[in-house]
């Protein structure tokens, strides 16, 4: 685990030595997010997202602790229980703000932390696990956020319920049978509150023991890098703490300037206000939409609108799922030996492509079931597919790469107009770069 | 003899002597030991899963009775039954006859009025207020909604059409609204469960 020249743990204090004999904790955080973890010295703000979701999941757990302290898990009192925390529970409206909205962060960051992965080729060997966890977290988060939906017992609550549990009615024969067990009841009612509750306050810790594997397997090959090279010694890398650190407390700073706006200025902005109407079922809101992060794959889910062999709702139910666990076969379905699309030429542009389409799709999932939606719902979902399953195993085959740079250090020396790293090393005042290369 | 090496030092071989036993009595021992320990397991995760499955005051709600004496031909009234929206709708003539008069082949999910209602009662249709694709309340019982393309019901979510008999007809919903059991205790009641 780590390179070589990883700084070593050497507690001064006598306190901190008997507490590293007894207990090596602080040796594990100094080397895990400390200066004993080397890190590629060309890491740009988008590496910043992976702590930045840390932060958030941190959040979510803080306010969502202290919410189920005051909610009630009884569907006559659901609702009336989220009401008293706005209205009456001191500083209530602020961490049911900070927690719903804290859940869209969090989802905005994982997105771009998991597009941050997709453009550097951050799943590729040796990351594969690293991917693959990351994918499984994604997937934790999506039922976290989900089953936390439906907590406030609103119209969209009960309403969101019903569909995605309506998703497993899609299963030939035994789907029914599958939902009532789900539910524990033939439509949502209070045991399916209860459970959801449940779980919801589970889920978020299994998601932290997730991320602890995410980041074991990460740290045993160490962090990708802008140009997807290797590290090729000590001069490639500074260490975690102080280097990133500070680089991740500006990140830090943006993220809570964009949270503290959204909380204190538009709480709503997000949501839907059919949730302010208590759950009844008896009357379907006239426009069922899930949030934001669910659009995408609620537009794949709509496309299909015919039957082929299987039934179209099957169909759906398996493309949306099948979005998503296509993403743990990426690591084998680009073959290319080149990491960052920074020199990929065409792999850049497909993934603009994709990320226009995701856009799209967004779009169509919030829109009505117009047939020119329907139509663009279907070109959005059926260019998703293929993307992954032919455009990317197809570029990674005849794209002829861009020239890579020697090393870390060269393209970041190339970058401040220096050709050789030993030349430029001399010249720059910067103690960043001249360290490493004099020391060599 | 080969078995002399198996036996441990200091132990009496004579149980040895006869052949030696392959599991040999330590493995015989260790599978036994988890196996019961594994049927143990499963015994316990059997509750754990079945509490999931609907309570005995949830099934207990699963009949519902309808007066139908009020209800004018072409009105419908919702009602529920098992905490979801029923359908008690009185089919007027025309509506009848619209519903006889599709080629039941065609349909995606075919079934005939007749089949759908009680013979002799073939005004009388009642079925779930559930579209069945993904759990909506479908438009059109109650006068003045949209009724959809076939003149039944129409399920705004996602544009599934229903036709005067609550088949499906266009849109991604795989079956006909669903037509729980029910009887007629007289000529204006029923019991639905």
């Amino acid at each position: 685990m780590s390179f070589p020249w990883a700084k070593h743990y050497e507690p001064k204090q006598p306190l901190m030595r008997w507490l590293d004999e007894k207990l090596p904790l602080p040796r594990l955080v100094y080397g895990a997010i400390g200066a004993g973890y080397p890190v590629p010295r060309n890491l740009n703000y988008f590496w910043n997202f992976g702590v930045l979701a840390g932060l958030a999941l941190v959040l979510q757990i803080v306010t969502g602790v202290t919410l189920a302290m005051h909610y009630a898990s009884y569907s006559g009192g659901a609702f009336a229980s989220v009401e008293s925390i706005m209205r009456d529970v001191n500083a209530g409206w602020f961490l049911r703000y900070a927690h719903a909205n804290g859940a869209s962060m969090f989802l905005l960051v994982v997105y771009i932390h998991i597009g941050r992965g997709l453009y550097y080729g951050s799943y590729k060997a040796p990351r594969e696990m690293v991917w693959l966890l990351g994918v499984v977290i994604f997937l934790l988060m999506m039922a976290t956020a989900f089953m936390g939906y439906v907590l406030p017992w609103g119209q969209m609550s009960f309403w969101g319920a019903q569909v995605i549990t309506g998703f497993f009615s899609a299963i030939p024969l035994v789907g029914e049978s599958i939902r009532i067990w789900l539910l524990g009841g033939f439509a949502p009612d209070n045991a399916a509150l209860n459970r959801f509750f449940s779980l919801h306050y589970l889920l978020p810790f299994v998601i932290a023991g997730v991320i602890i594997l995410h980041i074991w397997a990460l740290h045993i090959p160490g962090s990708n890098n802008p140009t997807g090279v290797d590290v090729k010694g000590e001069q490639d890398t500074v260490p975690f703490h102080p280097y990133y650190t500070a680089k991740d407390g500006v990140g830090v700073g943006v993220f809570a300037l964009i949270f503290a706006a959204l909380i204190f200025f538009s709480p709503n902005l997000l949501g839907h206000p059919d949730n302010y109407i208590e759950a009844n079922p008896l009357s379907t809101p006239a426009h069922i939409v899930p949030e934001w992060y669910f659009l995408p794959f609620y537009a794949i889910l709509k496309s299909f609108t015919a039957d082929f062999i299987l039934p179209a709702k099957l169909w759906g139910v398996l493309a949306m799922f099948g979005s998503i666990l296509l993403l743990f076969f990426l690591p084998w379905l680009d073959t290319s030996p080149v990491r960052s699309a920074n020199y990929r030429p065409k792999l850049r542009i497909f993934l603009v492509v994709l990320l226009a389409d995701v856009l799209l799709l967004g779009y169509v999932g919030g829109a009505e079931a117009s047939a020119k939606n329907v139509i663009l719902g279907q070109i959005g979902a059926a260019y998703y597919f293929a993307h992954f399953l032919i455009i990317l195993p197809w570029i990674s085959r005849s794209e002829k790469p861009v020239e890579l740079p020697n090393s870390i250090t060269e393209a970041v020396l190339a970058k401040h107009g220096g050709t050789s790293p030993a030349h430029t090393a001399l010249k720059t005042d910067d103690d960043l770069t001249t360290k490493p290369a004099l020391a060599n | 003899m080969a078995t002399d090496s198996m036996v441990p030092p200091g132990e009496d071989p004579a149980p040895y002597h006869e052949e030696v036993h392959d599991p040999r009595r330590r493995d015989f021992i260790n599978i036994a030991a988890v196996t019961f320990a594994g049927v143990g397991g499963v015994a316990i995760v059997l509750p754990l899963v079945n509490q999931m499955n609907p309570s005995a005051d949830v099934l207990a709600q699963s009949t519902t009775e309808v007066d139908l004496s009020k209800i004018e031909p072409g009105q419908g009234v919702v009602t529920t039954f098992r905490k979801q929206p029923l359908f008690v709708r009185n089919l007027t003539p025309k509506e009848i006859a619209e519903a006889n008069a599709v080629d039941v082949a065609s349909l995606r999910d075919p079934q005939t009025l007749a089949e759908r209602t009680k013979a002799g009662k073939e005004n009388w249709l009642i079925t779930l207020g559930v579209c069945t694709h993904l759990g909506c309340i479908p438009l059109g019982i109650h006068e003045g909604d949209n009724r959809g393309p076939f003149g039944g019901y129409f399920c705004p979510c996602h544009g599934s059409a229903y036709d005067t008999a609550a088949r499906i007809r266009q849109g991604p919903a795989p079956k006909n609204l669903f037509v729980p059991e029910y009887t007629f205790n007289s000529d204006t009641a029923i019991t639905v469960g």
